[in-house]
């Protein structure tokens, strides 16, 4: 993508628009998604620290609470499982949402470099140009679960092998609601310095206040307040959506929770880069106010 | 020719589908019930009505009859394993608690806990043969491959007793860790392992010499040493592996035999009590007496596959070849 200089605008336009078709979509979808993935390739210390978190989880964390849950089966389990089998989803749901995060964080450095105009200014519409970044945003995620998945499973962490499969449309979805609502939230923030307050105020909320680390109805023995919180953050839903998925099992009402919730952040965060609410200026591309 | 092939195909299919399921009885104490599970679906088929405190079970006249110990009604019960109606009580002495039919299929051994004895009964006529005088609470009762030795362990005495089943006499006892509860004969019936729940260890016995050859021991990262009870034992039949029901532990362990190690701590429901195998020794199944279900673990791959829930206090299970 490159910024059309004002004086050829006219005709590069025409131009534009003509190559909007279909090969016109794909071309800027693959830009952004390569971004995406070389902006992860080029910090291998981003991918090492996503990587590390939740294995510091699952091998300290984790040990410490073996024997939590020896008490129980929770469904889609058939038996009883040890605590790390039950956190493994969680952990995975925290790399989603830190990578989610961390692609808002980038968002806002692209705001501070100038490189957003460039992508914003592009001939297609806002909702495309915002949803290929989340895919791309996502794609990246899958990466980094996938490489976990596979050290948990050297950690006796082993469901069955048709679950590696039907876990990725759940991961695929689950990343793209919080990517929207990373999205959605670095439209507010304006400096890099706040990710700390994200930090305190979303991600560490979320991941405590969820499925992730304990199953709600130890949550609910403890407080009923808190047990209905928990059911209300959509951060349980897709810890839910990806366990069950994980043990080839759909959990209807989690699938719903998520795709409502997506559609509900994506809307929020294209509504809030539309151009017309001035946070850009009116200098954005034809069809931009998508 | 197509579809004879298709239909042969899918008789082979229906066949082998068929072939390994088998029917597990699982004694439910409190309730006074039997579980009936079907080993392939892995369900709870029927539960029937039994004799009070259902605890022992077995199953004679190669799985047409099934045995319970009834402790609290004093009686052993038979019932059709396949219809599932009373046939007819047993005597057995008071209290049966656990019992051990003859390879021969007669007479039965049955452990009175309360009596210090063993009673001996022809299950065709109905009768006591004899009584033979044991420690003080018997339980545990092992036989041997070729049916001659026959081994109880008493729980307060500590002993295992070698029983010469010509004679019906004790010719030995050897001293255990405490509160032995189960006695299991190694396939090829050089070895008998005992198993003591406070001591919490598994001795093992050399059949000839009646001497100890060796112990298994148990530590689990993260469980109290006092909550490790090893009560029921199971060795496969190539004599390599033997699984050990931990009891409050929640785990079953799997012990190299040649080695007396354990392999690997299986994680199953609460107070794991007894184990039997399918004929087929592809699945193990444990009966968890205060979680109220039981556990099937893949023999092969040494993983708990599924838990299911079945009556109150499960005790004893049996599983017939059909």
């Amino acid at each position: 993508m490159k910024i059309i200089p004002l004086d050829q605008a006219p005709s590069t336009l025409a131009a534009s628009r003509a190559r909007s078709g279909f090969s016109g979509y794909l071309a800027c979808f693959n830009g952004i998604v390569w971004r995406e993935m070389l902006r992860f390739v080029h910090q291998r210390e981003r991918f090492l620290s996503a990587l590390v978190r939740p294995l510091v989880w699952l091998f300290i964390f984790a040990a410490g609470f073996r024997q939590v849950l020896g008490v129980s089966i929770i469904p889609p389990y058939e038996t009883y499982v040890l605590y790390e089998v039950f956190v493994t989803p969680g952990l995975i749901g925290m790399i989603l949402l830190f990578n989610a995060m961390q692609s808002s964080l980038s968002m806002v450095y692209d705001r501070e470099t100038g490189a957003m105009r460039t992508l914003l200014v592009s001939p297609f519409p806002r909702w495309f140009l915002l949803t290929s970044k989340l895919i791309g945003g996502g794609t990246v995620a899958l990466l980094q679960v996938y490489v976990f998945l596979l050290i948990a499973h050297a950690w006796e962490i082993e469901p069955p092998l048709l679950g590696y499969l039907t876990v990725l449309p759940a991961l695929f979805l689950s990343s793209l609601m919080l990517g929207a609502l990373a999205l959605f939230m670095s439209s507010v923030i304006k400096q890099l310095e706040n990710f700390a307050g994200v930090m305190n105020f979303v991600i560490f909320p979320m991941f405590f206040a969820s499925s992730a680390l304990y199953p709600l109805w130890r949550i609910r023995e403890s407080s009923p307040l808190l047990y209905e919180i928990c059911r209300f953050n959509p951060f349980t839903h897709a810890v839910e959506l990806i366990r069950f998925a994980l043990y080839a099992r759909l959990d209807p009402a989690s699938l719903a929770a998520v795709l409502a919730f997506t559609a509900v952040f994506l809307a929020a965060a294209i509504y809030a880069y539309n151009p017309s609410k001035g946070l850009l200026g009116r200098r954005g591309a034809p069809g931009g106010t998508a | 020719m197509r579809l004879n092939s298709f239909l042969s195909t899918g008789a082979l299919l229906l066949f082998a589908s068929t072939a390994d399921a088998y029917t597990v009885f699982v004694s439910n104490e409190k309730d006074n019930t039997v579980s009936v599970i079907d080993s392939t679906s892995l369900e709870v088929t029927k539960t029937i009505k039994v004799g009070q405190r259902p605890r022992g079970l077995a199953l004679a006249r190669n799985g047409e009859w099934l045995l319970i110990c009834a402790s609290d009604d004093n009686v052993v019960q038979v019932y059709d394993a396949r219809t599932l109606d009373f046939v007819k009580n047993l005597p057995s002495g008071p209290d049966p608690e656990l019992f051990v039919l003859h390879p021969k299929g007669n007479p039965l051994y049955i452990a009175n806990e309360d009596d210090n004895i063993v009673t001996v009964v022809d299950i065709e006529k109905g009768s006591v043969v004899t009584e033979i005088p044991v420690g003080v609470e018997p339980e545990g009762m092992g036989i041997s491959p070729d049916g001659t030795i026959l081994v109880n362990t008493s729980e307060t005495t500590n002993m295992a007793h070698f029983i010469d089943t010509q004679s019906n006499k004790t010719v030995d006892h050897v001293l255990v860790d405490a509160r032995p509860r189960y006695a299991e004969f190694t396939p090829d019936g050089s070895q008998v392992w005992v198993s003591s729940e406070i001591g919490g260890t598994v001795s093992v016995i050399d059949v000839k010499t009646r001497k100890p050859v060796g112990k298994v021991s148990f530590q689990i990262n993260g469980v109290n040493a006092d909550a490790i009870q090893p009560v029921g034992v199971q060795i496969t039949k190539d004599g390599k592996t033997a699984f050990v029901a931990l009891g409050p532990a929640n785990r079953v362990a799997v012990v190299d035999t040649a080695t007396l190690k354990v392999e690997r701590y299986l994680l199953v429901g609460q107070r794991v009590w007894q184990l039997a195998f399918t004929p087929d020794e592809k699945q193990l199944f444990t009966t968890n007496g205060t979680s109220n279900d039981v556990s099937i673990i893949d023999v092969e791959k040494l993983r708990v596959t599924k838990s299911v829930k079945v009556g109150r206090y499960p005790w004893g299970v049996a599983i017939a070849p059909f």
